[in-house]
């Protein structure tokens, strides 16, 4: 009798999973019957729908959560100029791959017309591949890795790509004088830093710069980071390059600090927001410079407003994922305007209009001026070296 | 017709498994050619295959054979980068896109298989704690493996190298894996047809494997291994058929797993992974075949379906499992559950009976 309980409990636990079908369809469902015409992208009266995804909820939920504010905020300024009408959904991916799919179909059940995500590569990898086969234009703030935008024509970047960042990166310290020994920490598992590591090592060796330590790490083992920093300090490395997101970068800093360690760090845009990382005393960064597309206490008008009218809102300072984010909000506004998109139009349909728009305009945003796109999906815009002083970012000419 | 009864009765729990699953194929099959089912739903499906025999593959190895192994998702992952190289080298050979999903979902399998021998080899000489800390590592070892490789196809053939520059592809070559950001650009072959294809060869293999002389040696092994050994099992083997049996299935569901998506990367295949389809095995029943498949589907649509909670969907999904967890093991539950059963198995009984006069 035991085999006939397990039977009914089954059959109770399937039940539930069809009820489970059930209501994540109905959403979808409800949205459609609302509509006039069933096509499988209808939008509600007169709003464009805007899908983005991102990680909201693990470790990199701070860029993820960055990306959803700065689409937050611009498209809400948007909408209040009273022209095109826009409707946002950020769905969480996880950062991964598969969830980025499920997040996919999500946006799309509810008739997602333009993409305006994934936050991070691997997600987005995937993502461009689904946009692509379906023919949904997509224009990723953070995803910077050169793959993505392989997917298809319709995939376009706002950030740099991880290459561009490993050569502007090469470029600068040689060209600079930066250093003479030159040290590098990345981790071997993450590919926005491999990709920016592979170029930089490519390009030191064409402008001639001396790497003469190159320690890895992987997401794995990063409790400690002495030994990669103990390893430049024994090379003699006085410059130490770190294409490395902003937690990891502050243990290395700190980590140096410990053992009297002052090399310059040079980092890539993911030491964005190292400032704001929680545990680590902003003194410690003093003297590092990194490329970033954006500068919160720039003194241009536009970013002041942007900085102030986000802290206000979300209560924190805006890195540069926001930045990214506010600024395609804005091309997309800016190309949906010229081409004479409306709320009525396919997915398809716009994802045409956009992808002529995209590669004929130029649009002036948070990150850059006169950014224009080129056929595959690059940005072109012109990288921005800061360095750290007195706990603000001071442009490095 | 009472043999036919008997037949009913002593394979009863078999015949609901496959049951379930060829009913549940069905209907999904026929709700997704009517259009009924919305994307997401439809885009569950195959990686619902793939969690269900890596789920119930996982069950061979914890429930019946009873070593608690951690390093699951590493023998997917070798089976999913198998399985995208494989396809990827066919493509232009086999014009058939099932044909090729097959013989990526074999080498998938058998990859994976020499993985679990190579694992199995000194993991297998250990006991409880110690083995479920290796085959963990050893889970790890492959995940960095992966991550760390680059493989890429031109005209004079495969070439594997440790770094992108390594590789020197020769004109018209094409890079299928590259190190940490993993396979991009993968043509996707996997259909829910195959993933159900794969659940019932995983369950012919499984179900078939613990009926048999095998299973009941590595049952026996489980229980008691000092009685087993007594009368003449050898311990080792058996333990290694399950795992490498195991290793191999994971292998295929892999296969699947890695070309239903257009990009996949090694950091999917990590810990986290190992524990989640650990997860579905412990709430769907140590040794219970198919209670894995049903928790594997439940415990997937779950947060997916919880999606409407956004930021709180994995504080709750956490919190689900825990009440599962409590409710099925309360000895009151299981009181009342009892009292439930035995009055539907007295109904039953009568019935019997009275068919039988």
């Amino acid at each position: 009798m035991k085999k006939l309980f397990a039977l009914l409990m089954a059959a109770l636990m399937v039940v539930t999973m069809f009820a489970g079908c059930g209501s994540a369809e109905t959403p979808a469902t409800d949205a459609a019957g609302g509509e006039a015409p069933a096509t499988d992208a209808a939008p509600t009266a007169g709003t464009i729908k805007i899908g983005s995804s991102g990680p909201l909820t693990n470790d990199y939920a701070v860029y993820g959560k960055a990306v959803e504010y700065g689409l937050t905020l611009a498209f809400e300024e948007i909408n209040a100029l009273g022209g095109l009408q826009f409707e946002l959904r950020v769905e969480d991916d996880e950062a991964d791959a598969e969830m980025a799919v499920n997040a996919y179909n999500t946006l799309m059940d509810w008739g997602m017309q333009i993409m305006a995500g994934p936050t991070t590569s691997g997600s987005a990898a995937a993502a461009a591949a689904e946009c692509a086969a379906d023919g949904v234009f997509m224009l990723t703030p953070s995803a910077s890795d050169a793959a993505v935008i392989t997917a298809g024509d319709n995939v376009f970047q706002i950030c740099f790509t991880d290459p561009n960042q490993g050569v502007g990166s090469a470029d600068f310290i040689s060209s600079h004088n930066l250093a003479t020994k030159v040290g590098v920490i990345y981790d071997s598992s993450n590919p926005y830093s491999v990709g920016i590591y592979t170029k930089f090592m490519e390009q030191a060796a064409v402008v001639g710069l001396e790497v003469v330590a190159e320690e890895a790490f992987t997401a794995d083992n990063k409790a400690d980071l002495s030994t990669q920093v103990t390893k430049c300090q024994e090379a003699g490395c006085d410059l130490v390059f770190l294409p490395i997101y902003a937690a990891e970068a502050a243990q290395v800093l700190t980590c140096a600090d410990k053992i009297d360690y002052n090399p310059a760090f040079f980092g890539c845009d993911g030491l964005d927001g190292i400032l704001a990382t929680e545990g680590f005393d902003p003194a410690l960064a003093e003297g590092v410079m990194l490329l970033t597309p954006f500068d919160a206490s720039s003194s241009d008008p536009q970013t002041q407003e942007f900085v102030a009218n986000y802290t206000a809102k979300f209560g924190l300072e805006p890195n540069q994922f926001a930045a990214d984010a506010y600024d395609v909000a804005y091309a997309i506004y800016q190309a949906c305007t010229a081409a004479g998109v409306t709320a009525d139009m396919s997915a398809e349909e716009i994802c045409e209009t956009m992808i002529a728009q995209f590669t004929s305009m130029s649009f002036d945003g948070l990150t850059g001026d006169g950014m224009t796109w080129a056929a595959d999906g690059a940005v072109s815009k012109l990288p921005m070296a800061v360095k750290i002083e007195n706990g603000v970012y001071v442009g490095v000419e | 017709m009472n043999k036919i009864k008997q037949y009913f009765k002593t394979h009863s729990y078999n015949i609901a498994t496959y049951g379930i699953v060829i009913i549940a194929y069905v209907v999904m099959q026929y709700l997704s050619n009517a259009d009924m089912l919305s994307r997401s739903v439809n885009g569950y499906l195959v990686p619902i295959c793939a969690y269900i025999v890596l789920a119930v593959s996982l069950n061979l190895v914890v429930g019946i054979s009873g070593e608690l192994s951690l390093g699951h998702a590493g023998f997917m992952g070798v089976g999913a980068f198998a399985g995208i190289v494989t396809a990827a080298c066919l493509q232009g050979v086999v014009d058939s896109d099932f044909g090729r999903l097959m013989a990526a979902l074999l080498v998938g399998g058998v990859v994976a298989g020499i993985a679990g021998v190579i694992v199995g080899v000194p993991v297998l000489r250990l006991r409880g704690d110690y083995l479920a800390i290796v085959t963990l590592a050893f889970g790890e070892i492959l995940k960095n493996i992966i991550g760390n490789l680059y493989i890429g196809k031109d005209e004079t053939g495969i070439r594997v190298a440790l770094s992108q520059a390594e590789l020197h592809l020769g004109a018209g070559g094409k890079v299928i894996l590259s190190g940490a950001l993993g396979a991009t650009g993968v043509q996707k072959l996997s259909t829910f047809f195959a993933g159900f294809l794969l659940i019932l060869f995983t369950l012919f293999v499984v179900l078939n494997l613990i009926n048999s002389k095998e299973g009941r040696a590595i049952k026996a092994v489980r229980d008691n291994r000092i009685a087993a050994e007594s009368v003449g099992i050898n311990v080792t083997a058996f333990r290694m058929k399950a795992f490498v049996v195991s290793a191999f299935l994971a292998g295929m569901a892999g296969a699947l797993y890695g070309l239903n998506y257009s990009a996949v990367s090694a950091s999917k295949f990590g810990f986290n992974t190992s524990i989640d389809i650990l997860v579905f095995v412990v709430l769907g029943g140590m040794g219970n075949i198919l209670g894995s498949v049903i928790s594997a589907t439940v415990l997937y649509v779950l947060p997916e379906a919880m999606r409407g909670l956004a930021d709180y969907r994995m504080i709750l999904y956490a919190v689900v499992l825990i009440l599962v967890m409590l409710f099925t093991w309360s000895p009151k539950v299981k009181e009342i559950m009892s009292v439930v059963t035995a009055k539907l198995g007295g109904i039953f009984k009568k019935k019997e009976v009275g068919t039988n006069e």
